[in-house]
């Protein structure tokens, strides 16, 4: 078999782990399935186009690429701001929807009120910047054999090491610092979070504004990998819950194990069963675990 | 006596507002007492508590903590006041270590304070510090009960409240967990706790408020309330029977 179905897994999963963390923090900490998520990876590519826009226009003319990329400094610039604002979305979107449900409905409102939501985002991102697909650069790159029969353009390689550090970045917060190490408690047990000190409004803030932010983070590289569509987090959904159950619920490493799986069983599915197949793997995965392992790779019975 | 520390004055509350479970609870502890709540199940005892901690919502009358009234306050806010709970079960965070269950409780220290207090408490529960890299979840009842008390002591509170102590405990861990709360006592802290167990909390507890159907039915000095007859059968189990 072509060995290259592990570099394009290896990058798609990535993808996947990256949204999937949001999910992951989301549905442990708030105790609900956000199906809005996907829109804040699609939120933070088009909000990344648009700043990039802005950027452009007010440098005036051509800003060069950073060899051997793709993209050039508005790129990362706008991928920061973008992702900021993403997560300030996110936090709205709880201010104005969820909260108010949190506190009088059951997760299943919760559940529904997030496909509203998502529809709703995607609708207006169809608006603003109409379904056609958009571009962060149309340069064709060169390809590198890194392995024998493996390649990857330079602009892929960045977006695993991206994801690799922010994936540690994570890892680190959630082991190491107090606000970290409040999510976990808030997600064990909000009561007693409350009780030893910990103000769980804050720490649902907070964790709105990571999960979005890396959300965008995800949309941005299926940007710069792919393409921009207003689908495209609606079509990612899938694998990120996925991806988020399978390494188990409120676990960031499982997250990642996770996306990584589904992007590597997607890619291998292409040879295997067809193309055809390659959105149904992500569908067969998450219900083989929900059969064998309910609690995931990394999670703990609850 | 001296100006009570915990004051609750005709306190309403419960989970819906039409069926309170406590319905105009009073009472006062003065610094340095071990006072415990005893009744029937369904007293409203654990209700009591848990509202005075800001777990439940308050409907009605009012808690003054010391001068500060703390009336339906929230608990991660009432812990910075010096009021620490421990409640019955799910008391630690499994999850995570002994230590990081004190760490993230010692957040609410100033930083040049925290591991000073962190060093007392692993002294005054020498188990905790040979097991402080152990899941808290894999620790034993008495072990759990202890890293939660530790936790609670950690912010050196002015009142130290318990939900049921004992609960789930062995009669030789609820006498270690008993002798461990004198020991608090001795060091200043003032106590609250709710029990079952009525045997043993009037056993260190200098008074004891008796609650029936959510209010006050009777109060008195631990040891007149061991020795009341009519209390001990209707709501304490009978317990003067089997007194020796």
């Amino acid at each position: 078999m072509n060995p290259q179905f592990l570099a394009d897994g290896l990058l798609m999963g990535a993808m996947i782990g990256l949204g999937a963390i949001g999910v992951t923090l989301t549905y442990s900490i708030l105790r609900f399935a956000n199906f809005a998520h996907g829109e804040f990876v699609t939120w933070g590519a088009y909000g990344t186009l648009a700043i990039i826009g802005l950027i452009g226009f007010a440098y005036g003319g051509d800003i060069s690429e950073i060899a051997p990329f793709s993209f050039g400094w508005p790129l990362i610039i706008a991928g920061l701001i973008a992702a900021l604002l993403t997560g300030l979305m996110a936090l709205a979107l709880d201010r104005l929807l969820f909260s108010r449900l949190r506190a009088k409905g059951t997760a299943i409102i919760m559940v529904m009120a997030s496909f509203g939501a998502s529809m709703a985002l995607r609708s207006l991102c169809e608006f603003f910047f109409t379904s056609q697909p958009r571009y962060f650069s149309r340069d064709i790159q060169m390809a590198i054999e890194i392995l024998p029969g493996m390649r990857m353009t330079p602009d892929q390689m960045f977006m695993i090491g991206l994801t690799a550090v922010l994936v540690t970045a994570m890892h680190l917060l959630m082991t190491r610092t107090t606000l970290g190490r409040s999510m976990r408690a808030v997600s064990e047990n909000p009561a007693l979070a409350g009780v030893v000190g910990i103000d769980v409004d804050s720490i649902v803030r907070a964790t709105w504004l990571i999960g979005g932010a890396l959300a965008a983070a995800a949309g941005v590289m299926s940007g710069i990998v792919v393409q921009i569509r207003p689908f495209m987090g609606f079509d990612l959904l899938l694998p990120l819950f996925a991806a988020a159950i399978l390494g188990g619920i409120g676990s960031v490493p499982g997250a990642v194990i996770g996306g990584l799986i589904v992007g590597l069983a997607e890619a291998l599915a292409v040879p295997l069963i067809g193309a055809n197949f390659r959105a149904a793997v992500a569908f067969a995965l998450l219900i083989a675990v929900l059969l064998i392992r309910p609690t995931g790779i990394f999670g703990v019975r609850e | 006596m001296s100006a009570p520390v915990l004051r609750i004055a005709d306190l309403v509350a419960g989970y819906e507002l039409d069926v309170p479970v406590v319905r105009g609870a009073d009472m006062e502890i003065s610094s340095g007492e071990i006072v415990a709540i005893l009744g029937p199940n369904g007293a409203g005892k654990s209700t009591l508590i848990k509202a005075v901690a800001g777990l439940v919502p308050v409907f009605g009358g009012r808690v003054h903590l010391g001068e500060r009234d703390i009336t339906g306050w929230k608990s991660h806010d009432l812990i910075r006041q010096g009021l620490a709970f421990v409640p019955q079960t799910e008391n630690v965070f499994a999850s995570m270590s002994v230590a990081e269950n004190l760490a993230l409780a010692s957040a609410v220290l100033p930083r040049a304070q925290r591991r000073t207090r962190l060093d007392t408490m692993y002294d005054f529960f020498p188990d905790l510090a040979r097991q402080k890299s152990l899941l808290a979840g894999r620790l034993s009842g008495g072990q759990r009960q202890m890293l939660a008390v530790a936790r609670a002591l950690l912010v050196e509170p002015a009142l130290l409240m318990l939900d049921e102590p004992s609960a789930g405990l062995s009669p030789k861990l609820v006498e270690l967990v008993f002798t461990k709360l004198k020991e608090i006592r001795q060091s200043g802290v003032t106590i609250l706790l709710v029990e079952q167990n009525a045997r043993a909390a009037l056993a260190i507890a200098d008074r004891g408020y008796v609650l029936a159907e959510g209010r006050n039915h009777h109060t008195g000095t631990g040891a007149a309330l061991l020795a009341d007859r009519t209390v001990a059968e209707l709501y304490l189990g009978g317990i003067s029977r089997s007194a020796p």
